[in-house]
């Protein structure tokens, strides 16, 4: 197949070329086309000058300084550019944090009895979180521990008392939580206002900023951010956290296992069941419930050779960490999955699902499913998942799936042969773990030098970059300067399909990454899971803080979201940032209209937090700026001269 | 040769043409770094707006000027496209040409006494208003092909009533 140059500049993925090209040449639109037809996008929007919070507006600010300078309430730029931002980080922190809401009452559902289609699979975890969070853990019974802890993480969703949420204490560093304190003290006297960092309520920090971003609440910009990093860090310490770590619980700690990755491991021969979205609750289900005799059979009786689960974005990395099921790609192929004609159906929960897949299967045989309470797509068949009756959803689903492998259209089924292996489950239990028990020898290859550092990558994709190009070119520019790359979301479905996350991969390395790979046998970057598990970069980093008795923005740490799209991007960069870690974005958030809040993220920032934003277009330039932060903070550490 | 049309009934006065003016007429010819340059970039365009309906104005470019006429030091010329351009080391800044301009679309340049105003985009195909229009406000074509589209419009207004 020849593949246009058009196709190649969307992706250099080759096996979503292959299947860009087959739309194209079909005149199927995608995500790809539907971009083009948006530009020229409003260059206010673009710049963040452009005001919709109340009905004098929409307002905007000129750039060039010709009209108006002001809102009709009087808002400057700055304050429109922090009200929209900290707002796009309320967004962003409520998706995550509802997402960990969700496994904080299932735990407690299965605590109390009530849920008897889940069961508690990792009694360790459970007793390693009830022990940072101080309680006793000795000769407990497990149900009645569980209920401790899911009582506790959703107290600190709801609680409205001003202390610190428990979770944020339990895991966040000594010394970074005592310079937030100090940070806030130091703000609210200079600003002479009142001014919090340490997350009071998961929830109550969202609806905080939806409050000062109302008409004619909070107006200055440095008040506006600092409630900005207030809601994301109850979501990356908070929210996020308790995601990951109670999902751990239900479903299992990831650890190190093989997967493939990329739309090959659909299967012409099998009924190929999509699970897309973003939670494992309900996927994990359908993965064991399609494994079963039963479907399986079924399936025969259809004349499939069985049921082949998939996994698509996040919800596709929640069931690739924990069980090795294989993963299509991620968030610009979920179009290109259907287009293979070979997906029976695909399931979908919440966050990052194009509307657009409900119109495109209708083009196809795939049943398009949708589960959520929270999520309609006009155009898709609606199954409402009960987390009390998740057997019999899942088994719904899985069978529906059956019975439409008889509609394939055998003549439009093109599977691309492109898959590649991965080792993946590197959750902070599994890191440890292949160390031997203890983060030592990594803080010794840290300090030796043959690591010079470490940088966490995390998703999205975004058609406006070539896709998964910055991902995969980042990744190798930083591994080859001996620096260990790290990551989550789709970021990880990308260095997965490149065969990033291959033990022979280490070979592309510089000289001591390579022997370090070569050492503890794991590859050179290092997939830590769903974005939601973003999480366990920051334990990770509290971790090697902590054995090394240093705060977070000491160590040789940074982060990057090179493909991002998403309103979760800014509220992670965020929580990343004020931990101490510098993090990278490309493409350009829309900040650049407002010079303060550009001057805060950018440089304050730095001072205050010990890392700040940066934004790079170029992976190699953007490579060649970490390795400097990262060789700043090892001078300053004493470990280079 | 190709004429830049408005079609007013299409603006929604988002002001797109009037960043991208500035953008084509800025040094690095991006918005990121056009909004930080120093002096900052004039747009030509104007979005001129009653409250209810608005019009995206720029030099219409006459064929007989009254601006050439009006300019006394000859700073004013036509270019081969036809096009009226300034000659800035030749301005004094006397707004003559303002003062007889029908439609209003001289302005002063922000940071010395002289005019500024639309060259149509003499590097571009496409002047850079016009593609920056998401509504097709702008139009740059053919007279010809207009007036024939005009044309067929009447047609079918005229079968539609009489059916």
């Amino acid at each position: 197949m020849k593949i246009s140059e058009k196709v190649k500049s969307q992706s250099v993925d080759p096996a979503s070329r292959e299947i860009l090209q087959l739309a194209a040449d079909q005149d199927i639109e995608t995500v790809w086309n539907r971009l083009e037809k948006q530009q020229p996008q409003c260059g206010f929007g673009e710049l963040g000058l452009c005001c919709r919070i109340c009905a004098m507006g929409p307002c905007r600010i000129d750039p060039f300084g010709e009209g108006a300078q002001k809102g009709a309430c009087g808002a400057t730029a700055d304050t429109i550019v922090a009200r929209h931002l900290i707002r796009m980080i309320a967004a962003g922190a409520a998706a995550h944090s509802d997402h960990g809401r969700r496994p904080a009452l299932l735990l407690k559902e299965i605590a109390e009895g009530h849920n008897q289609d889940y069961t508690i699979i990792d009694p360790k975890k459970l007793k390693a979180i009830a022990g940072r969070l101080g309680l006793s853990t000795e000769n407990r019974d497990i149900k009645e521990l569980a209920l401790e802890v899911a009582t506790i993480a959703l107290n600190d969703f709801g609680k409205q008392d001003e202390k610190t949420l428990a979770f944020v204490k339990a895991y966040t560093p000594k010394k970074r939580l005592e310079r937030w304190q100090k940070i806030a003290d130091n703000l609210s006297a200079l600003s002479s206002k009142t001014i919090g960092i340490l997350p009071r309520g998961i929830d109550r920090e969202i609806v905080d900023i939806m409050h000062r971003t109302h008409f004619g609440v909070d107006h200055g910009p440095l008040s506006l951010i600092a409630q900005g990093v207030r809601a994301s860090l109850g979501d990356g310490w908070g929210g996020s956290l308790i995601a990951t770590e109670l999902q751990d619980v239900i479903f299992g700690t990831p650890k190190i296992k093989e997967a493939n990755a990329n739309l090959g491991v659909l299967d012409k021969e099998q009924v190929n069941i999509v699970v897309h979205g973003h939670e494992p609750v309900l996927s994990e289900k359908i993965v064991e419930i399609a494994a079963g005799e039963k479907m399986q059979k079924l399936a025969r009786a259809q004349g499939a050779k069985g049921v082949n689960v998939v996994g698509m974005c996040c919800t596709g990395n929640e069931i690739l960490m924990r069980h090795g099921v294989p993963i299509a790609g991620n968030e610009l192929q979920q179009e290109l999955a259907i287009i293979t004609g070979a997906v029976e159906l695909m399931s979908v929960d919440v966050q990052c699902i194009f509307p657009a897949l409900a119109e495109l299967s209708q083009c196809f045989h795939t049943h398009f499913v949708a589960t959520s309470d929270q999520a309609a797509f006009p155009g898709s068949i609606h199954i409402q998942f009960e987390e009390d009756k998740a057997n019999f959803c899942a088994e719904k689903i899985v069978t529906m799936a059956i019975e439409n492998f008889t509609s394939r259209k055998p003549e439009r089924v093109q599977i691309p042969a492109v898959t590649n292996q991965a080792m993946v489950g590197f959750s902070v239990e599994a890191i440890i773990e292949a160390l031997g028990g203890t983060p030592e020898p990594l803080l010794d290859a840290i300090k030796s030098g043959a690591i010079k550092g470490v940088v966490g990558i995390v998703g999205c994709n975004n058609p406006k970059v070539t896709h998964d190009f910055y991902h995969i070119e980042l990744a190798k520019a930083l591994i080859a300067r001996d620096i260990l790359v790290i990551g989550s979301g789709c970021w990880a479905i990308a260095a997965a399909k490149a065969g990033l996350m291959q033990i022979e991969t280490a070979k592309d390395a510089g000289p001591g990454l390579q022997q370090v790979c070569k050492a503890l046998n794991i590859p050179p970057c290092l997939h830590m899971g769903s974005c939601v598990d973003c999480s366990r970069m920051l334990v990770l980093a509290g971790a090697l803080a902590d054995t090394l008795g240093v705060d977070i923005d000491d160590l040789p740490l940074v982060g990057s979201a090179p493909e991002w799209l998403t309103e979760k991007a800014v509220s992670i960069g965020t929580y990343f940032v004020a931990s101490g870690v510098s993090v990278h974005l490309w493409p350009m958030p829309p900040i650049a209209g407002g010079d303060q809040v550009m001057e805060l993220l950018t440089e304050t920032a730095e001072k205050v937090f010990g890392g700040a934003f940066f934004v790079e277009e170029d992976p190699l330039k953007a490579a060649e700026k970490m390795a400097e932060i990262i060789a700043k903070k090892r001078l300053a550490l004493g470990l280079d001269s | 040769m190709k004429e830049l049309l408005i079609r007013a009934e299409r603006c929604l006065g988002c002001r797109s043409c009037e960043l991208a003016c500035a953008v084509e007429h800025s040094t690095g010819k991006s918005l990121l770094s056009a909004i930080n340059e120093d002096p900052r970039p004039q747009y030509r365009v104007h979005v001129t707006s009653d409250g209810n309906s608005s019009l995206p104005l720029q030099c219409r470019n006459c064929e007989d000027a009254p601006c050439l006429t009006a300019c006394l030091t000859g700073a004013l010329h036509q270019d081969a496209r036809g096009i009226v351009l300034c000659n800035s080391d030749l301005c004094i800044g006397c707004w003559m040409c303002l003062m007889v301009c029908p439609f209003g679309i001289i302005s002063q340049n922000n940071h010395e006494r002289r005019i500024v105003k639309c060259d149509r985009c003499p590097d571009l195909e496409i002047p850079a208003c016009v593609t920056a229009c998401p509504s097709g406000a702008l139009i740059y074509r053919e007279i010809d092909q207009e007036s024939r589209e005009k044309r067929l419009d009447v047609l079918h207004q005229l079968l539609n009533s009489t059916l």
